[in-house]
């Protein structure tokens, strides 16, 4: 296991509101002004699920238009590069996160990434699958640990047929 | 969630989303920083990638099948979640998470549930398959 990069991530109230919208999750906990110390919408805890936004504040994250770079989605043509791009075979298989606390508005979070296990297998409906693994530790501005995502990606031969 | 108020064996089960919209897959990729067009261009899904269109990003299965998990514990008492995603999640698709109480145990003196989680389709078939852990009140 190699340490990979580290990006910061700050957590903003408004950001966590329109993750939950994003979700469906119109709890108040994320969204009620006159709530939560320091932001005006009033989020006042992060959703389970939103440490995967880290994407948003990372700067290789390959998902996402970068200046000066092709795209590979949609313009005049079906895809915006030649050939076959790189992410269109990989599909998330498996997601884990463990927290040691709460992630809430106003967390500046350091995260740093690591490399863990491949692996293979062989599937009826995708070919070979090549499986990914890939680990993901928040610390806070006190340099506390808040949690751990587990990720495994898999990569498949051909599109996944729809039975 | 109060430990008096829960036993082994019990369901809880939540309609997370009904006829999803594709709105909500770039509601999705705009928040969580996803924009793979898997998610959003359908047009780059059948003519590019094979697909039959564009489909739910994994994790956004995962955030509206944890609005269950919230529902139960609250967002600031989750200390696990985890799931396998084992069918993809498409537009239209009716999904009902069930959360089925595994274990209540005492942890540092305080209460803890486990919870295994399953997300149906409208066919019955299993989008995802997993676990969570949460402090209940006293």
């Amino acid at each position: 296991m190699s340490d990979e990069k580290t990006v910061t991530f700050p957590v903003e109230g408004t950001h966590v509101m329109m993750f939950a919208r994003s979700i469906g999750d119109y709890n108040p906990a994320y969204h009620d002004p006159g709530k939560g110390e320091g932001n005006p919408v009033g989020a006042q805890v992060a959703p389970p699920t939103f440490p995967q936004a880290v994407a948003q504040f990372d700067p290789d994250y390959p998902l996402r238009i970068k200046d000066g770079e092709a795209w590979f989605g949609s313009g005049g043509s079906p895809s915006g590069i030649e050939g076959k791009p790189a992410t269109s075979g990989g599909l998330h298989a498996e997601q884990h996160f463990e927290y040691t606390r709460p992630i809430r508005p106003g967390d500046v979070l350091t995260v740093r990434y690591s490399q863990g296990e491949t692996w293979e297998k062989e599937s009826r409906r995708a070919g070979k699958l090549t499986f990914t693994e890939r680990l993901v530790d928040y610390y806070d501005q006190d340099g506390n640990h808040v949690c751990r995502a587990r990720g495994v990606g898999v990569r498949t031969e051909r599109p996944v047929d729809q039975e | 969630m109060k430990a008096s108020e829960i036993s082994v064996g019990q369901t809880f089960e939540k309609v997370v989303v009904e006829d999803l919209k594709r709105t909500q897959l770039v509601m999705y990729s705009g928040t969580s920083g996803d924009y793979n067009p898997l998610h959003t261009d359908d047009l780059y899904c059948k003519e590019a990638a094979g697909y039959p269109g564009v489909f739910a990003h994994g994790m956004l299965t995962m955030g509206m099948t944890g609005t269950l998990v919230t529902d139960l514990f609250g967002a600031e008492n989750v200390r696990k979640y985890g799931v396998r995603f084992t069918n993809q999640v498409w537009p239209g698709d009716t999904l009902t998470a069930t959360a089925t109480v595994q274990e209540i145990r005492d942890e540092d003196g305080r209460a803890v549930a486990e919870i295994g989680i399953e997300t149906t389709n409208q066919d019955g078939k299993t989008v995802v398959l997993g676990s969570a852990t949460g402090l209940l009140e006293a």
